[in-house]
């Protein structure tokens, strides 16, 4: 079977509890949904923030993430997959992404979940600025980030 | 070619993206870095740091010796910081 993933990239918030709904909703061959929901922390390194600002590249994003969700849907066997990210400003507290696999078995919706954060922080092509008292500023890529992304990569 | 600029990569250039024709002899997205660094004090401060900035050939990743010839649309940016 065919599965499609769905993939949103949109400035509006979204429901996870829908989300997650979605992907079993009217099946009894889903046993396992997985979802991982980033949140925008009201402080970055000890600074209170006002908001975070995500530049992206539309094209790419789309195209990136798509590659990315391909790639998920053929190592694991996963009967569901949907990814969101949000662009624009979003405030502490708001939604910025979420990743909801469906699998028969929790390891599969487990494991693609973590593949696709990982690669999402390190591969698409999305930048975010804060907003604090101080002015605003681009937030730095962090090394352990690519080193979690690292560990997928097949040898 | 089109050249496109995010995070930034965009604000030290000043632009978002820009039509480009780079002579013969840039034949590599590293050697385009080159290329635009010398043009002026702004680009030269946007590329100031060649191996901190990521590039993408037609919406792919590429590292810094990928060929320019044929592409369409060629991106820089910092490293990414979504999720």
């Amino acid at each position: 079977m065919t599965v499609a993933a769905t993939i949103r990239i949109q400035q509006a918030d979204f429901d996870v509890a829908q989300e997650i709904a979605a992907l079993s909703r009217g099946r009894t061959d889903v046993g396992a949904v997985v979802s991982f929901s980033g949140i925008c922390r009201g402080s970055e390194q000890g600074e209170p923030i006002a908001a975070l600002t995500l530049e992206h590249y539309p094209e790419m994003a789309e195209a990136e993430i798509g590659r990315h969700a391909d790639e998920a849907l053929s190592r694991w066997p996963l009967q569901g997959l949907t990814i969101i990210h949000r662009f624009g400003r979003i405030t502490p507290g708001e939604n910025i992404v979420l990743v909801v696999t469906a699998s028969a078995h929790r390891q599969a919706a487990f494991e693609a979940a973590e593949f696709l954060m990982d690669y999402l922080k390190t591969n698409a092509p999305f930048w975010k600025r804060e907003e604090s008292a101080r002015g605003t500023s681009w937030i730095e890529a962090q090394g352990h980030d690519d080193a979690a992304a690292a560990r997928w990569t097949k040898s | 070619m089109k050249l496109k600029y995010f995070a930034w990569v965009r604000e030290r250039v000043g632009k978002a993206e820009e039509i480009v024709e780079p002579p013969a002899e840039v034949r590599t997205v590293g050697d385009l870095i080159g290329w635009l660094a010398a043009r002026d004090d702004a680009y030269a401060y946007a590329f100031e740091k060649p191996t901190v900035i990521r590039a993408a050939i037609d919406h792919a990743h590429v590292k810094s010796d990928a060929a320019i010839s044929g592409a369409r649309e060629i991106a820089f940016f910092p490293p990414m910081t979504g999720g």
